[in-house]
This record gives structure tokens, C-alpha cells and sequence, in this order.
């Protein structure tokens, strides 16, 4: 490995893996550090000569950096192609996109299943509890090492959204516009909740081990899978479950025993069983606990209008769902009064959906209208392009 | 981003942006689809923002580029830091907020000047038709039956007047709107005026002698 401040892999565009050098520690908000980090990304788009036109996506709990591209694990499209893509709302042939897998992940980027350096055996329990403050500054480093000095755009929904807000509150000046979708500036009581519902039935999983499962060749499915199941409902809401499968049955007749009789049964089952193929159960926990522990206010002395003091000229959009219990529209507005107190540009617009807090990731033109309009005029006022000039080789 | 020239700019918007200083920070309250707020861009370079309390007019809005919240003006105003705009507008609104004192002051705390419109109670067509019928006026500017209307601080020229009086707003500027036709300045506390002006139109700032720290006092206790 060489002794350059990014020792870097394979940095290239169109994505690769950054490792962070010895000389680029991470320090952590628990007061610990991590060498050698390795920050899996995607890239899309291209870079214009003067770095200016790159967004940041952030990803939310079981996302990854294959925003726009087929996962490489199960061939599904890329998981936010209603709004990236050649002639989308943030349009590929105008603005170069970054995505990368939040460290504590477990699509390439460290985490609790990555190598130990010091054991050499996955860290298991052993890896420090990450913050989202933390996956943000990972994320500062892959964009200073792909020579981004401002992002012309953070976006990212529900732990997305957290992230976009870290974003602004950290580091305002390398950001010029941000939006926040589906998501709050803290986690309710309600949120740290379901949270512990899934850590607990991975944890209740005899194959759990402790943690310390991958280096006993078992996996926690079964944990892993009622955790899915348990915060997939939460991500829905009670009309959209009620038109989608009602009380219709899976054969005709009742089994009367404890099979999947009704379709909401076996769709939920499904959901978990799928999930346990692509995502690991201790990143589930890290990440979890890092949403938990997140609460942008009480970094800056309980008001969260002090978390947005420096970041007054960035251009906010904030929206929310009506049918989202998850993240609840006034937890949307509870981060736009800070916004408006700290005198900064806020957008906000709740949507009206019946989809729960998913909509997010589904086709809402709204949305998507919302997010052109936004980013065209975030555009307009940078000076950017229509298109990127083809760069000679 | 440009206006479309074929689509014809309400008087009343043509008057609010004759009044505002170009390159102001301005808050539109109630901004609709952002029909002025997209006026003032392109005529003033203003750096606008809009309160809808619409989700179609504030997605309508973000479409067009422009900057607005979803939010309410009797609620949302609050939120906002002191001289945080140098104008706040609040088009033909005024009668449809819940307290139209209480928002009144708001725009003056968050904005230097406020500039504000409303259909005159007062006029002689509203006056008549009172009188005559003994029913609840429709008029141009008063187009809803009673039941149907959003209006329900409907005020005249002279109290709106006293209002401000009261508030210590000093009228910098007034005018009589009529549908159709260019705005035409009046002398806000002649008596005639609340019998002719069909609609009002206010240029406020905070405070009659805005040198005197005292009456600013006043305005916020």
C-alpha cells in the first residue's frame, strides 16, 4: 500500500472501493477510530471540468450504492430509478451522481462483517458503534478523493434524509443544495422502538452466536427475517395493506394451523425470507443503532435551528407523506422551523399518498416534479450546464 | 426560466411589483401557484420565497423552481426570524386568515415592509347592495355567496386603517384595485376612498417614525 494521503484502490469513475490510508484514521463520534476504511461507491454520470455538478445519494437502512443500476446480487433495478436516470428528475445527462454503501454496511464498505486488521476475523461485535455523523464523514472523504470540492446537490430519504441533514450541518460549505425526503432530524421513541423489535429477534436467534456468527459458518436468517418482516410493516400503512391484499387467502379454505392462509402472511414472509440473501444481521444492528442515536439537535445544545446556523445558504427541500407513521410530516416540519430560524432557504411540500412512509421510493409524480422543479433551480442559480460537454481524450 | 407573454399579469401583481426594490428578499403569504412570486424573479430578480397552504399550489410552485413552503399563515408565520425578508406580501388573503391582526404583525416583525391587499367592505357597490337587498353583497371583488366563502374577516378601507394605526404601521403608500384596470395611488384616509376603491392595496412599514427605537418597543410588547 503506498503512503499517499488516499491510498486508494480503485478509484475510478463508474464506482470502485476508496480504502482510507493509514495516515486517514476516521474518528468516531464514540471517541473511537477506525484504520484502513474501505468506502464501496457507485458512480453515474459525468464529472464536468469543474467538479460541479456532482449529487450525493444517500441511501437509506437496506439500501446500497446501486442507485440506478441492477443490484449485483439479485438483478432487481436500481432502487431509486424513478428519480435517477438519463432524462429523471436528477438527470444522468446533466449531473454526475455518486452513491455510496454507509460504512457499517454490508455491500463493500466497512463493516461489522469486514476483516479485522488486527484479528484478521470479522469484527463481529467487536466493531464500534457507528454514528450517522460518522457515515458522513466516510462519505467526506470519497467525495474529496474523487476531487469534489462542493456537491452540488445531497439528497436521500428516510436514513437518506439524516444523512443529507449531517451533510448541512457539518460540512455547509461543500454543499449547495440539499434534499431531505421522508425523514426527521431525530429518532422518536416510537422509531427507537421498531428498531429494537428487529434487534431483538436477531439477537433471540439461536445462530446469532453473540455476534459472532460468520466465523461459526451460521447465519441469524430466521432473526434476520423477522426483523424485515416486522419493519417492513412499518414502512407501509394500513390502506395501501388493506387494497393490496385485504383478507384474501392464499388457497381456497382455511388451514387451520399456523401456514401463511392470508396473502399478507406470505408477502411478509417473502419480504423476510428475500432480505436474509442480500444483508447481513450485525450491520442490521450497527445501522439501526446508528439511526437510533441520531438526533441532529442535541449535538448543538437542543436547538436544532443551531445545527443549520452555518449552513444558511444552502437550498433546502424537505418533503413528507401523509400516510407516513414512520416519519410523520411534522417531524418534516419540525426540521423546516429550524431551517426557517436559522434563516435558510426551505422548501417544504407534504404529498398526498396513501403508500405509508415506501412512497418514497416509488413512482409519486409529485415527487418527482417537486425534485426537478427543485433541482433545476438549484441548477439555474449554480450556473450549471443542460448537458455535459463531452470531454476530449 | 421566463414569463409566459401570453398570459395576462394581474394588475394588482403589476402594482406589487412596481413597489418592490429589486433584488429584495420577499416572502409571499398565500402565493398560490407562484404566479407573483415568479413575477417578481423575473422583473425584480427578487429572492422569493412563497407560504401556500396548498399541497397542488406549493407542488405547482417547486415545478416552476421557486422556493416555497406548504404551511398556513395564522400558524407558520412564527417561524420565521425577525427581518428575515425586507418585504412580505399577503395578496387578497388578509380576510381569509383566522387573525388577521396577529398575521399582520407577524409580516411586520419578519419582514421590513409588508405589502397587503384586500377587498374593500366599504365600497359603495357592497354599500348598495346591502341596503337595497339587505343580503350579503356579491360583488367583483366579493364574487362567493356567503356560505361558500373563504372570507371571514372582511374588513373596509377605514378599518383596515385603524388597524394599522393601532399597530403603529405607517402607510407608505396606498392604492385602489379594480379588476382589469392599472392600479390608481389614493390618499388612504380621504373619505371618498372607502366608498370608491373596489380593492386596496398597502405599502406598510413598521413604524410611523421608524427612527424612533420607542415605538418599535411598542410594536412588540
Amino acid at each position: 500500500m503506498s503512503d499517499a494521503p488516499h491510498a486508494i484502490h480503485t478509484l475510478e469513475m463508474g464506482g470502485g472501493t476508496l480504502k482510507l490510508g493509514p495516515d486517514r484514521p476516521l474518528r468516531l463520534d464514540s471517541g473511537g477510530r477506525l484504520d484502513g476504511v474501505e468506502i464501496a461507491y457507485r458512480t453515474y454520470g459525468r464529472l464536468n471540468a469543474d467538479a460541479s455538478n456532482a449529487i450525493l445519494i444517500c441511501h437509506a437502512l437496506t439500501g446500497d450504492q446501486h442507485v440506478a443500476s441492477p443490484h449485483p446480487l439479485n438483478g432487481k433495478p436500481g432502487w431509486w430509478t424513478q428519480l435517477v436516470g438519463p432524462g429523471r428528475p436528477i438527470d444522468l445527462d446533466r449531473y454526475f451522481v455518486v452513491c455510496a454503501n454507509v460504512l457499517g454496511g454490508c455491500m463493500g464498505s466497512t463493516g461489522p462483517s469486514s476483516i479485522d486488521p488486527a484479528t484478521s476475523r470479522p469484527y463481529g461485535l467487536s466493531f464500534p458503534v457507528i454514528t450517522i455523523a460518522d457515515m458522513v464523514r466516510a462519505q467526506a472523504e470519497l467525495i474529496a478523493a474523487l476531487g469534489i470540492e462542493t456537491l452540488f446537490a445531497v439528497v436521500g430519504g428516510s436514513m437518506g434524509g439524516m444523512q443529507v441533514l449531517q451533510w448541512a450541518a457539518d460540512y455547509p460549505d461543500r454543499v449547495f443544495s440539499a434534499i431531505c425526503i421522508a425523514s426527521a432530524a431525530r429518532h422518536s421513541a416510537q422509531n427507537i422502538a421498531f428498531h429494537e423489535v428487529g434487534r431483538q429477534a436477531i439477537m433471540a436467534d439461536p445462530d446469532w452466536r453473540g455476534g459472532d456468527y460468520l466465523k461459526l459458518g451460521v447465519r441469524p436468517e430466521k432473526g434476520l427475517a423477522v426483523a424485515r418482516m416486522a419493519a417492513h410493516i412499518t414502512y407501509l400503512s394500513e390502506p395501501a395493506l388493506q387494497r393490496k391484499f385485504g383478507r384474501e387467502l392464499q388457497r381456497d379454505g382455511l388451514s387451520w394451523g399456523f401456514d401463511a392462509d392470508f396473502q399478507v402472511e406470505s408477502y411478509l414472509r417473502h419480504q423476510g425470507s428475500s432480505f436474509v440473501d442480500r444483508f447481513d444481521a450485525n450491520a442490521y444492528l450497527y445501522i439501526t443503532r446508528a439511526m437510533d442515536y441520531f438526533d441532529l439537535a442535541a449535538s448543538h445544545r437542543g436547538v436544532l435551528g443551531e445545527a443549520f446556523r452555518r449552513a444558511r445558504d444552502v437550498r433546502f427541500c424537505v418533503l413528507s407523506f401523509t400516510s407516513d407513521w414512520l416519519y410523520p410530516t411534522p417531524e418534516s416540519r419540525n426540521i423546516v422551523r429550524a431551517l426557517n430560524a436559522a434563516g435558510a432557504r426551505a422548501s417544504f411540500l407534504e404529498i398526498e399518498s396513501d403508500k405509508g412512509h415506501d412512497a418514497f421510493l416509488l413512482d409519486e409524480p409529485v415527487m418527482a416534479g417537486a425534485v426537478r422543479g427543485f433541482v433545476l433551480a438549484a441548477a439555474e442559480a449554480r450556473g450549471l450546464e443542460a448537458t455535459v460537454p463531452a470531454v476530449d481524450a | 426560466m421566463s414569463l409566459d407573454p401570453n398570459l395576462p399579469v394581474r394588475e394588482d401583481f403589476r402594482e406589487i411589483a412596481r413597489l418592490v426594490r429589486p433584488g429584495a428578499r420577499v416572502l409571499d403569504v398565500g402565493c398560490g401557484e407562484g404566479d407573483l412570486l415568479d413575477l417578481l424573479r423575473c422583473e425584480k430578480q427578487v429572492d422569493g420565497r412563497g407560504l401556500e397552504i396548498s399541497a397542488d399550489g406549493v407542488g405547482a410552485c417547486l415545478a416552476r423552481g421557486l422556493s416555497v413552503m406548504q404551511g398556513d399563515a395564522d400558524r407558520d408565520l412564527a417561524e420565521f426570524a425577525p427581518d428575515a425578508f425586507d418585504y412580505a406580501i399577503l395578496s387578497q388573503t388578509l380576510q381569509a386568515v383566522r387573525q388577521p391582526r396577529q398575521v399582520l404583525s407577524d409580516l411586520l416583525r419578519l419582514a421590513e415592509r409588508a405589502i397587503v391587499s384586500f377587498p374593500n367592505f366599504g365600497h359603495w357597490r357592497v354599500r348598495c347592495s346591502l341596503l337595497a337587498h339587505g343580503r350579503m353583497p356579491e360583488t367583483h371583488a366579493l364574487p362567493v355567496p356567503w356560505w361558500a366563502t373563504p372570507n371571514i374577516h372582511l374588513c373596509t378601507l377605514r378599518d383596515f386603517v385603524e388597524l394599522c394605526d393601532d399597530l403603529g404601521l405607517r402607510i407608505e403608500a396606498a392604492a385602489a384595485l379594480r379588476e382589469g384596470e392599472p392600479a390608481r395611488p389614493m390618499d388612504s384616509s380621504h373619505w371618498i376612498e372607502n366608498w370608491r376603491a373596489e380593492s386596496a392595496l398597502f405599502l406598510l412599514s413598521r413604524t410611523r417614525h421608524a427612527a424612533e427605537p420607542a415605538e418599535r418597543g411598542d410594536l412588540f410588547g
